[in-house]
């Protein structure tokens, strides 16, 4: 089994991510340059958050012309896994892996802050070992994180239970003021049609230790883990 | 070389003196041509030179066991075991944050970055401690908004988009800092003991390599500019503002990091104030070497720039790096990889002459030890100010109604929450960061260790305007309790001076005493002085600012398991007060907020605290043996708004927290209710520990000699207080949080 992080000039949660594999999954883990093509022997993939390209024009939009990114869609087409945190998220749907985008904040500012989610589908390789409802409290960092799609993309969304985490209360109660954003149908994380692709806003890569202030980030790289096990087992 | 007259106008533009234009005649034994003179300028600024401060800044302590590299570099560096290192430095940005307070609060974030990185270190932690004028009820209300919504956006902008976690530091108001607000930015790296880098030019025949941005005409003479007081006309020097890109320097750090492990390498410095000029004079003195630097080859990003302008440009995130001749390849392929120029545009020369080339023509010939060991030191007048002695107003306070007074104390402008602020700064990338912004300190873990380490941005003007030597004396020692609040040893410091013009003898009185007080305070906490900057001229229109010294303490954890949060964590935990409570009220928050005194009646009336470093040191030693025997569940410094309000503080909600109450008994014949609750009496700290610790707890405190009182315990939804069994305070805790965590919001009329 191997881990990938994608590193963009100006990807700033590379480290973060690498760490968390390595240290806190236990698994072997490189750093990808984004001039790198060749992503044969990887089995899952991070697109890790930061600003990448400095966020110029629009975050993510030049990310998607990386030489990286172009086998990262045929990595993606080969049904591994591909897993986008704020940033990546961005690039991921700036890229067209994921339905939508992501907006300047309701709020207009930077948010960095403790939220939390709650999960919506456990059937996915990112959520195996969560259950569904269950509240994790993972932090935010972004300017733009207002997710936003047109009626029909958040109807198919729904209808295949695409969507994977809502930003809720601590009740789990996905309310307007547990809306750290404005995004739409408080969604926070979504995949792909065939479920290999995820991308959210929250960084789950730092809320893996009690000493940060939370661990509940670690079931969704541990699901990830068993996801490519099986993968591998088959 | 250029032949334009060097008249006494063109001589008064640039900031010098006759006698100061005099010694540069002497000093070459001809006129200086107009580039010559810039260079002479920007080394001879007060910025650079410290030509007011330097006689006193050698009276501070700077040596210590630890202390690896001293004042002097671009950040000092400071052993914290295990062959680690931690660099930090703390520099103010306050004229370009007034002229444009986005630019230049982010600027001034990536300058001190710069100078941190520089070093071989990553950083892994940003601060600022930040100082503007009152957001309502004063004629520059709307003003003082927008300076302040600039400047965090500015710092987040820059420190976000970098990638460092901006976690702590101080966010003050004051009508004194209408129109000159202050900006200090700190940041700290982390670097093995064995990959410090060094500015320095040495070797004769290295090549001498410009890398990063490309130069424009932007911020020509922001060093001088920042060596002069302001006045109505300021605005129009905006463009000596620099602006910065965050990306550029992002990249700029992994490339300067990973040429620095290829070990092609021998010197590398900065270009902050004064750019080109003062990066590659400064390099050259330091090794004792000449260089020649041919400015055709620079990368430009604007035509038809002359010399003059391209030695004064403050263009940001560029550096100069002297490699080891033969491989200046493998720097330059460094670079490229990360999008970036690397030129060669110089060598190492012997000599001591700094030689600079545009289109083949020799455009200054200076010598370099001269422009940096003979800049011009002034012994400047010093005198006592007169103190218009104003009898104390009996004041009739605006409430007599004790927890209506804590509430306004919560609400006000200098106790409240600053959540707005530091919401928008990213304060856990990285992921190291133990204690989240709002805390007495903030720490992160060292991954490479099982350490943290601790900081904290502190400044007291009000204290140093009445008297400037106690001030300082105070302002260190509640920097030093604050990291041990979270549980660490203090190590050393980095400090940041900020004051108005040297040329009034007042001003230089205060600063020589502040000299001595923090030397005097800094001894007794054995936390030398590393690094720091001096900012004179912050005054507008003939208007001063307080003296403002701003003390960026750093301190040690040894074990990330044993780092203390403030706030109260179980029913029935006994809460307790190490130090003594006085009748420190005559210049407080309390002063301030419920008798309505100005700033200037307070400075003119009160009286500072009395500071016995002893009894701190105590204190202090008593909270860290509490903290290593793991026997504190909470501790929290007790400095503004006194007593009741480091209680309620410790009663409010964090993270994974709920909010909590707390039953106070104080018994006290001595000090009014007023003093008791509010007074801001050094030395003291709010703990709390599980009730079976009592008797270890109350033994360690008598060990250590430190004052030592229980005063209530942890419990219900209300802060209850009572003096001499009679209720004083009793109010919902849950009230009492939303006014403080809603107040800096509303006085920015902003949704909460």
């Amino acid at each position: 089994m191997k881990f990938g992080v994608v590193v963009f000039p100006g990807s700033n949660c590379d480290h973060d991510a690498y760490h968390v594999v390595s240290k806190h999954v236990g698994q072997p883990v490189d750093f990808i340059w984004h001039k790198q093509t060749d992503l044969s022997g990887y089995d899952a993939l991070i697109v890790p958050g930061g600003f990448s390209y400095g966020d110029y024009l629009r975050a993510g939009a030049l990310a998607r012309f990386s030489p990286v990114m172009k086998a990262i869609k045929d990595f993606a087409a080969a049904g591994k896994f591909v897993f986008g945190v704020c940033n990546g998220f961005q690039i991921l749907c700036e890229s067209g892996l994921l339905p939508g985008a992501l907006m300047r904040n309701s709020g207009l500012h930077f948010v960095c802050q403790h939220i939390n989610i709650r999960v919506e589908n456990e059937k996915t390789p990112f959520t195996s070992e969560l259950d569904a409802g269950e509240v994790l409290s993972i932090p935010i960092a972004h300017a733009e994180g207002n997710y936003v799609c047109d009626d029909l993309t958040l109807a198919e969304l729904e209808d295949n239970n695409r969507i994977i985490f809502r930003y809720c209360d601590e009740n789990g109660e996905p309310s307007n003021e547990a809306n750290p954003n404005g995004s739409r149908s408080n969604i926070a994380g979504i995949c792909n049609a065939e479920g290999n692709v995820l991308g959210m806003m929250p960084h789950p890569e730092r809320a893996c230790e009690e000493l940060l202030g939370s661990n509940d980030g670690r079931d969704i790289f541990r699901s990830l883990t068993k996801a490519v096990e099986r993968m591998e087992g088959k | 070389m250029n032949n334009f007259a060097i008249t006494p106008e063109v001589i008064a533009t640039h900031n010098l003196t006759f006698e100061e234009y005099e010694k540069i005649l002497k000093i070459l034994g001809r006129e200086p041509n107009l580039t010559e003179l810039g260079v002479f300028s920007v080394m001879w600024s007060e910025h650079c030179s410290y030509k007011s401060s330097r006689v006193h800044l050698g009276r501070l302590p700077t040596t210590g066991k630890r202390v690896i590299v001293p004042p002097g570099e671009n950040a000092g560096v400071v052993d914290i075991g295990d062959d680690w290192c931690v660099a930090f430095k703390v520099e103010s940005h306050n004229h370009p944050s007034f002229i444009e307070p986005f630019q230049g609060a982010a600027t001034g974030v990536g300058g001190i970055l710069r100078d941190v990185f520089t070093m071989g270190a990553r950083p892994i932690a940003a601060m600022n401690s930040l100082r503007f004028g009152h957001l309502t009820e004063d004629k520059h209300a709307n003003r003082n908004k927008s300076i302040l919504k600039g400047c965090v956006e500015g710092i987040a902008h820059y420190g976000n988009c970098f990638g460092v976690p901006t976690i702590g530091g101080e966010v003050v108001f004051d009508e004194a800092y209408n129109l000159n607000p202050l900006v200090n930015a700190f940041a700290l790296g982390i670097v093995r003991k064995d990959q410090i880098f060094f500015g320095k030019a040495s070797g004769i025949g290295n090549p001498v390599l410009y890398v990063g941005a490309k130069t424009g005409r932007d911020g020509i003479h922001g060093a001088t500019m920042a060596s002069a007081e302001f006045d109505e006309e300021a605005l129009e020097k905006r463009p000596t503002v620099q602006v910065g890109d965050p990306f550029l320097e992002k990249l700029l750090l992994e490339a300067c990091l990973e040429a620095m492990r290829s070990g092609a390498i021998a010197g590398i410095q900065d270009m902050g104030a004064a750019g080109l000029t003062s990066s590659s004079v400064e390099m050259a003195a330091r090794a004792g070497t000449g260089l020649e630097i041919n400015l055709t080859l620079v990368p430009q990003r604007e035509t038809g720039m002359t010399a003059y302008e391209m030695l004064l440009s403050e263009s940001q995130e560029r550096m100069l790096i002297v490699a080891h001749r033969g491989r200046e390849r493998e720097i330059v392929e460094i670079f490229n990889k990360w999008d970036l120029d690397a030129v060669v545009v110089g060598k190492v020369v012997e000599g001591n002459r700094l030689k600079i080339f545009h289109n083949g023509n020799l455009e200054a010939d200076l010598p370099v030890d001269k422009l940096t060991d003979e800049a011009p030191r002034y012994e400047r007048r010093k005198a006592k100010g007169e103190r218009r002695k104003l009898k104390t107003k009996n004041r009739k306070p605006k409430t007599e109604d004790q927890n209506e007074a804590l509430k306004m104390l919560l609400a006000s402008p200098n106790i409240c929450s600053k959540r707005w602020v530091y919401r928008q700064y990213d304060t856990m990338v990285r992921t190291n960061t133990a204690i989240l912004p709002g805390a007495d300190a903030a720490v992160v873990r060292i991954k490479e260790t099982r350490r943290a380490v601790a900081m904290c941005l502190d400044g007291n003007a009000r204290f140093v305007a009445v008297n400037p030597k106690i001030g300082a004396k105070l302002n260190v020692a509640e920097s030093a309790r604050n990291v041990v609040c979270v549980g660490a040893k203090p190590i050393a410091i980095t400090n940041c001076l900020n004051f108005a013009s040297p040329e009034r003898p007042e001003v230089m009185y205060s600063f020589s005493e502040v000299i001595d007080g923090i030397k005097e305070a800094c001894e007794a906490f054995q936390t030398p002085v590393v690094s720091g900057n001096v900012s004179f001229y912050n005054e507008t229109d003939g208007r001063g600012i307080l003296p403002t010294p701003v003390i960026g303490m750093v301190g040690l954890i040894e074990d990330t398991h044993k780092i203390i949060t403030h706030g109260f964590k179980s029913e029935g935990d006994i809460i307790a007060l190490l130090g003594i409570t006085n009748d420190d009220l005559s210049v407080s928050e309390y002063a301030q907020t419920i008798l309505e005194f100005s700033t200037d009646e307070l400075i003119e009336t009160g009286e500072v605290p009395e500071i016995n470093l002893d009894l701190e040191k105590k204190i202090q030693d008593a909270c860290l043996n509490l903290a290593d025997e793991c026997l504190l569940k909470s501790a929290h410094d007790c400095s503004d708004g006194g007593l009741a309000v480091a209680i309620a503080e410790s009663c409010f909600s964090s993270l994974n927290r709920k909010a909590t109450g707390a039953e106070i008994e104080l018994k006290n014949e001595r000090l009014s209710t007023e003093s008791l609750l509010f007074s801001e009496s050094p030395s003291r700290i709010v703990i709390s520990f599980k009730a079976e610790d009592l008797e270890r707890v109350s033994a360690i405190a008598l060990e250590n000699n430190c004052p030592f009182e229980v005063i209530g315990k942890v419990g219900g939804e209300d802060l209850k207080i009572k003096l001499n069994e009679a209720e004083i305070v009793s109010a919902s805790t849950a009230e009492l949080e939303n006014a403080w965590k809603n107040s800096l919001e509303n006085q920015l009329g902003v949704e909460n």
